[in-house]
C-alpha cells in the first residue's frame, strides 16, 4: 500500500480523545529525504500527529509506515528508527549536558565508543561546547532546545521528527538550527512543526497545512502560493494610456494582463496592476520595454510575492468557513431530527 | 536487559547526586539510632528475654512506611511531569524495563540504607563483647527478612509513583498501601468476626498476609518458602499493575 521509497506513509489517520476528534482521516507520504513542514494554527493537532507517528500515542484508526514498519504492530523497530523532540522539548533537570547526551546515545543503543566522538560532533555543531559541562535546568531557553536537536539527531536516525524546534530561539540561533536541518537534507528524512512561517519556507521542501485536523493544502511552497493566491502579480507606477500598454505587454507575453487601474495623480501618475499565469520573472523585461517607450514614463515597478503567510491564512481560512458551514448546517438539522 | 542495566546505572547515578538521598539517608540513620539507644536503655534497666536485634526489627515498619514513599514517590511521577517520558518511551526501550530499572535503584538505596545500620550492632559488639546482646541468628533472620520483604515494599511505593504526576499524592499513596499491608492485616487478624466460619478462607489468607508473624519467624531463623513466595509474587504482580498503569494512562493521556 505505500510505495518503497516513501520513509513515512500515513493513511487515513483518525485520533479521537473522550468524544474530540483532535485528528480526522489525514493522509500524507513523505519520501526518503525530504523535509516537510507541519502547519496549522493551534490545536489543529500537529503534535497529535507527530506523537502518533512516533509511536508514543496509539492511533483511534488508520495506518502509519515508517520506512515500511507499521507503527502500530512494530513500535519497536519504529523507535529505532526516528529521532523526536516532542513539543516544549522536556529535559532532565539535574543532569549535565554531555551527561545527558551519553545517557540518551546508549538509551538509542549506540555504542561507547561510537557515543564519544558523536557528542563531541554534535556540541560543536549545535554550538553547545561551552556548556557542556553545566546543569541543563539552569540553561536558557536558547540552549535547551539546541539540546533537545542534537539529542534527536544523535543516533542518526532515518527520520527526524520534530515538534517546534525553533520556538523561544533568537535570530542567530534560528539561523544555526536552519542551517543544521538543511544539512540532514537528502540524508535524513525530516518533519517539523512551526508558527515561524519564513523559517519552514526557507528551509522545507514540501509543506503541510492542517486546521481542525484535517489536511487543507498540501505541497511545495511556491505551488501552493500559485494554487491558494493565483497568479503572480506586477504593479507598475507608470503615465500612459491603457490601450498603448496593454498592447505593450500583449507583445511581451500573452499570459500578462491587466488586473486592475487606479486614477492617475497629481503628476499623472497611476498604478496599474498587471497578472500572469506563467512562473516565470517578467520584471526586468516589463522594466526594458516601459523605458523604451516613448508613450509611457515609468516610476517604479514591483513584483508583489506572496508569502507563506498568506498561504497559511487563506488555507486555513478556506477550512474554517467548511466547518462553519459544516456547522451551521447541523445546528439546522439537529432541532427536527 | 541491556536497557535495563543503562536505566539502572542512571537511577543509581540521580539518586546518588541529589541531595534528597542524603537527607533521608541521614534522617533514617538518626531515627533508627534513637530507636537503638531506647532499646539499649531499656535493656540496661531491665533484663529482656529477646536479644536487642529482635526488638530493633520489630520496629522495622516506622521507618518503612515513611522512607519508602520517600525513595520511590519521584521516581515515576516526576518523569511524567517534566513530560520526559516522552522522550524516554520514544527510544527503543519499553515500559517494562522503565519500571524495572527504577524499581531495581530504589531497591538498592533501601537495601544500602538498611545496612548501614549494621553499624549500630557493631558498635554494640565493639564495647560490650556480649554474645547475648548480639545474638547473630536474629540479627541474619532479621536483615533477610528487611531484603525481602523490601522487595514488595518498594514495588508498592513504585506503583504509588506511577498512578500520580503528582509526588506528593504518590507519596501519600504510598504511605497508605504500606500501613494498609502491615498495620491492617494485623489489625484485621484481631477481630473476632474472622472467628466465625463463613469467614473461614478470608481468615487464613489474613494470616498468610500478616507482615509482622513473617518477621518473626526469620527472627526465629525458619525461612518459609511461602512467605517468599507471598513478598516475590506479590513484587512481581505490583510491578505488572505499575507497568499497566503506566501505559494505561498514556493510551488515555
Amino acid at each position: 500500500m505505500s510505495d518503497p521509497v516513501s520513509a513515512i506513509a500515513v493513511s487515513n489517520l483518525v485520533k479521537n480523545y473522550a468524544g474530540v476528534t483532535a485528528v480526522s482521516n489525514i493522509s500524507f507520504n513523505v519520501a526518503q529525504g525530504e523535509i516537510l513542514g507541519f502547519l496549522g494554527p493551534n490545536g489543529a493537532g500537529k503534535s497529535t500527529t507527530m506523537r502518533i507517528l512516533t509511536g508514543f500515542l496509539p492511533a483511534t484508526s488508520g495506518q502509519v509506515e515508517i520506512c515500511g514498519h507499521s507503527v502500530a504492530t512494530e513500535s519497536a523497530a519504529v523507535k529505532r528508527l526516528i529521532g523526536y523532540m516532542p513539543e516544549n522539548n522536556p529535559l532532565p533537570e539535574d543532569m549535565r549536558v554531555s551527561e545527558y547526551l551519553y545517557y540518551r546515545g546508549r538509551l538509542k543503543e549506540m555504542t561507547r565508543k561510537q557515543l564519544g566522538p558523536r557528542i563531541d560532533e554534535l556540541l560543536e555543531l549545535c554550538d553547545l561546547k561551552r556548556v557542556r559541562h553545566r546543569i541543563i535546568g539552569k540553561l536558557s531557553k536558547g540552549f535547551r532546545q539546541r539540546i533537545g536537536i542534537a539529542e534527536a539527531i544523535l543516533a542518526e536516525p532515518p527520520v527526524i521528527i520534530m515538534d517546534e524546534p525553533t520556538i523561544g530561539l533568537d535570530p542567530h540561533q534560528i539561523l544555526i538550527v536552519r542551517d543544521l536541518i538543511s544539512r540532514l537534507r537528502g540524508r535524513m528524512t525530516v518533519i517539523i512543526s512551526s508558527h515561524i512561517l519564513p523559517e519552514i519556507e526557507m528551509t522545507c521542501d514540501r509543506v503541510l497545512i492542517i486546521n481542525q485536523g484535517r489536511v487543507v493544502a498540501a505541497g511545495e511552497p511556491a505551488a501552493l502560493k500559485r494554487e491558494l493566491l493565483g497568479r503572480a502579480r506586477y504593479e507598475v507606477d507608470i503615465v500612459a494610456e491603457s490601450a498603448d500598454v496593454a498592447g505593450l505587454i500583449a507583445t511581451i507575453d500573452p499570459s500578462l494582463e491587466i488586473t486592475s487601474e487606479t486614477m492617475p495623480d497629481a503628476e499623472g501618475f497611476r498604478t496599474i496592476e498587471l497578472s500572469t499565469d506563467e512562473d516565470s520573472d517578467f520584471s526586468e523585461t516589463l522594466l526594458r520595454h516601459f523605458a523604451a517607450d516613448d508613450r509611457c514614463r515609468l516610476r517604479g515597478l514591483s513584483r508583489a510575492s506572496p508569502t507563506l503567510e498568506d498561504v497559511f491564512l487563506a488555507a486555513t481560512k478556506r477550512s474554517w468557513d467548511v466547518v462553519d458551514r459544516a456547522g451551521a448546517k447541523s445546528e439546522i438539522v439537529n432541532p427536527k431530527s | 536487559m541491556r536497557h535495563f542495566l543503562t536505566i539502572l546505572g542512571h537511577e543509581v547515578r540521580m539518586l546518588l547526586v541529589s541531595p534528597s538521598t542524603y537527607i533521608a539517608a541521614v534522617t533514617f540513620l538518626a531515627f533508627m539510632g534513637f530507636i537503638f539507644a531506647g532499646i539499649l536503655a531499656e535493656f540496661s534497666s531491665t533484663p529482656q528475654q529477646n536479644s536487642p536485634a529482635v526488638a530493633f526489627f520489630e520496629l522495622f515498619w516506622v521507618p518503612v512506611i515513611f522512607i519508602v514513599p520517600l525513595l520511590t514517590m519521584k521516581s515515576i511521577s516526576e518523569e511524567r511531569r517534566l513530560g520526559t517520558l516522552e522522550t524516554l518511551l520514544t527510544t527503543p526501550i519499553s515500559t517494562g524495563e522503565v519500571v524495572l530499572g527504577k524499581y531495581g535503584a530504589a531497591y538498592l538505596l533501601y537495601l544500602s540504607l538498611w545496612a548501614s545500620t549494621a553499624g549500630l550492632f557493631y558498635i554494640l559488639h565493639r564495647f560490650t563483647q556480649d554474645s547475648f546482646l548480639l545474638d547473630l541468628g536474629p540479627l541474619i533472620g532479621g536483615y533477610l527478612f528487611i531484603a525481602v520483604s523490601g522487595l514488595l515494599f518498594v514495588a508498592l511505593g513504585i506503583f504509588a509513583s506511577s498512578l500520580s504526576r503528582n509526588q506528593a499524592v504518590a507519596g501519600i499513596f504510598g504511605v497508605v498501601m504500606l500501613f494498609g499491608l502491615i498495620i491492617g492485616t494485623q489489625l484485621l487478624a484481631g477481630l473476632a468476626t474472622l472467628n466465625l466460619e463463613s469467614f473461614a478462607t478470608l481468615k487464613s489468607s489474613v494470616e498468610y498476609a500478616q507482615v509482622f508473624q513473617h518477621l518473626d519467624d526469620f527472627s526465629r531463623g525458619i525461612v518459609d518458602t511461602r512467605q517468599l513466595l507471598f513478598y516475590v509474587s506479590g513484587a512481581s504482580l505490583t510491578l505488572i499493575l505499575s507497568v499497566l498503569g503506566l501505559e494505561a494512562k498514556l493510551l488515555h493521556s
